[in-house]
Formats: structure tokens, sequence, C-alpha cells
């Protein structure tokens, strides 16, 4: 099949997170890959930025099929449930609404701005080169720092299913990927 | 007299189905859509069975199943 435009985006993808390494104000580009799912789904009822544009899903299929990151297993049948998949949406959702908390205090002033990446919602990386201060309010770089952890912890998750089963079994449980799809189960019952 | 013959065709577990649209990329007979975000459909006409869909389906929820025609 002859390459789109858009089959380039996980070149997108990998940039991010490497931009993200040397300023984490480019965190903020990250909220694109929010907002353009949530709108093709809520305006056209598909999940279109999964089939298409979806970097990180690309990203996945590549290391794992022509790099032979993976083994290529099936996913466990529990991780492919709706419990499984609902559940871990409403958690990185509610982790995501915590995320949000913490840079609301940074902007009111009531908690200073904290120069770390957290891993799987647990552990604490030094990050502190990445910001060079100043220019904007700690707030915003709170939030740059937070949205950066969803990121780099959601890659991460993705990279070890990537290993363990298919190339792209984080897109069984990808948070964007289920609420995308149940978005478009609202908008066109059956 | 009408000849009856077996071929391979993919069947897709809807209900499980994700709807990624990791199967449709790598069909070679662009036999797969999306069905309005909800789940892949294959197209029976199009489908050489070739298994490429599943193997790539990350929820493993495509079959290749004989059919008579
Ligand atoms: S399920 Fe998630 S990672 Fe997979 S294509 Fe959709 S948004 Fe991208
Ligand atoms: S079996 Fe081959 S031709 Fe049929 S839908 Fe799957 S990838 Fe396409
Ligand atoms: S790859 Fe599997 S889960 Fe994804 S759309 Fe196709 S059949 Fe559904």
């Amino acid at each position: 099949m002859k390459k789109k435009w858009y089959d380039w985006l996980w070149v997108a993808s990998l940039a991010y997170l490497t931009l993200g390494f040397f300023n984490i104000l480019f965190a903020w580009l990250g909220l694109l890959c929010f907002f353009i799912p949530l709108i093709i789904a809520a305006v056209k009822g598909t999940k279109g930025y999964c089939n298409r544009y979806c970097g990180r899903g690309q990203l996945f299929s590549l290391l794992g099929g022509r790099f032979g990151l993976s083994r290529k297993r099936d996913i466990p049948r529990w991780m492919k449930s709706k419990p499984f998949r609902y559940g871990f949406l409403i958690f990185f959702f509610a982790m995501f609404f915590l995320m949000l908390w913490n840079t609301y205090l940074v902007f009111a002033g009531a908690r200073d701005l904290q120069q770390v990446v957290t891993l799987l919602w647990t552990f604490k990386l030094p990050w502190h080169w990445a910001y060079h201060g100043a220019l904007f309010h700690p707030g915003v770089a709170q939030f740059a720092f937070g949205f950066y952890s969803v990121m780099l912890t959601s890659t991460v998750l993705g990279l070890v299913t990537m290993a363990l089963f298919k190339p792209r079994s984080w897109c069984v449980y990808c948070p964007m990927g289920t609420m995308t799809q149940l978005i478009c189960k609202i908008k066109n019952p059956q | 007299m009408t000849v009856l013959r077996k071929k391979r065709k993919a069947f897709v577990s809807q209900h499980d189905c994700v709807a990624c649209g990791c199967c449709v990329k790598v069909c070679p007979m662009d036999a797969i859509t999306i069905f309005h975000g909800l789940y892949a459909q294959v197209h029976r006409d199009k489908c050489v069975g070739c298994g490429k869909c599943a193997k790539e389906c990350p929820a493993s929820v495509i079959e290749l199943q004989e059919v008579t025609i």
C-alpha cells in the first residue's frame, strides 16, 4: 500500500518524547493527542484518529513489527475484557485529574513547582534539566511536567505490552482508544 | 450442477473488537473497514483469507474460517 503523509506521524510521537527531555514546555503539544481524537469521535462519530493518525500506535507497530521487539503472542483475555478496559480508563482519568489538581495548587501558589516526571504514577524521576524557568508562571511548567508524565507512562506501559504481546497491544486498553470507541457507541446507537 | 468450493475468510468477533484499525492497515485487499468507530467489518467478497489481519490484531479477535461458496 502507498504510504500517505499520516503514515509518518510516528516521527512526531518520537520527536515529542525527545523534545520533552530537553524542554518540558513542549509537553503542552501533547494536548493535541487528547483533543484531536475526541473531536473526531464527537463530530464524525469515528475512530479516525486511531485508524489513521495516531503516531504512538504507528511507533509500536514499527518497533514491534519491523524491528522485531515483540513476542507477538495473544494478549490475555482479561486485558481485552470490558471491565479492565473501562476500569483502566477510569483509573487513568482519576490520575489525570489529580495531576490537574496539583497544577492548580501551583497556580494558586499553595504549592511549589515540582520538577519531576512521575513514571507509572509512582516513581519520581529527576527532570530539572528540562526546565529553564522564568518566562511563564510555574503552574504552566507544572502542567507540562504532569502531562509529560502521563505521556511517558503510557509509552512505557505500551512498550512493555508491545514486547510481551502483539506490537499494538496498548491499543486494546489505551484510554483514548476506549474513550473514542465509547463516544462512537453513544453517537451511533445500534 | 454447482461446484462447491471451500475458501478461508476472516471473521471478527465484533463484541470484543476495539476498533483500532490495525487490521485495516495490513489488509492487502482493502477488505476491512471500521464501522462507525465500533468494530471491524470484513467484506467477504474481497477477502482472500491471507490471515494478515488476524496476525496483526492486537486483541486477537479475528479468526479465519472455512466457508463454502
Ligand atoms: S488506541 Fe490509543 S495508541 Fe492506539 S491508535 Fe488509538 S489513540 Fe493511538
Ligand atoms: S484475511 Fe487477508 S484479505 Fe482477508 S481481511 Fe484479513 S488481511 Fe484482508
Ligand atoms: S485489529 Fe482487531 S481489534 Fe483492531 S479493529 Fe481490527 S479486528 Fe478490531
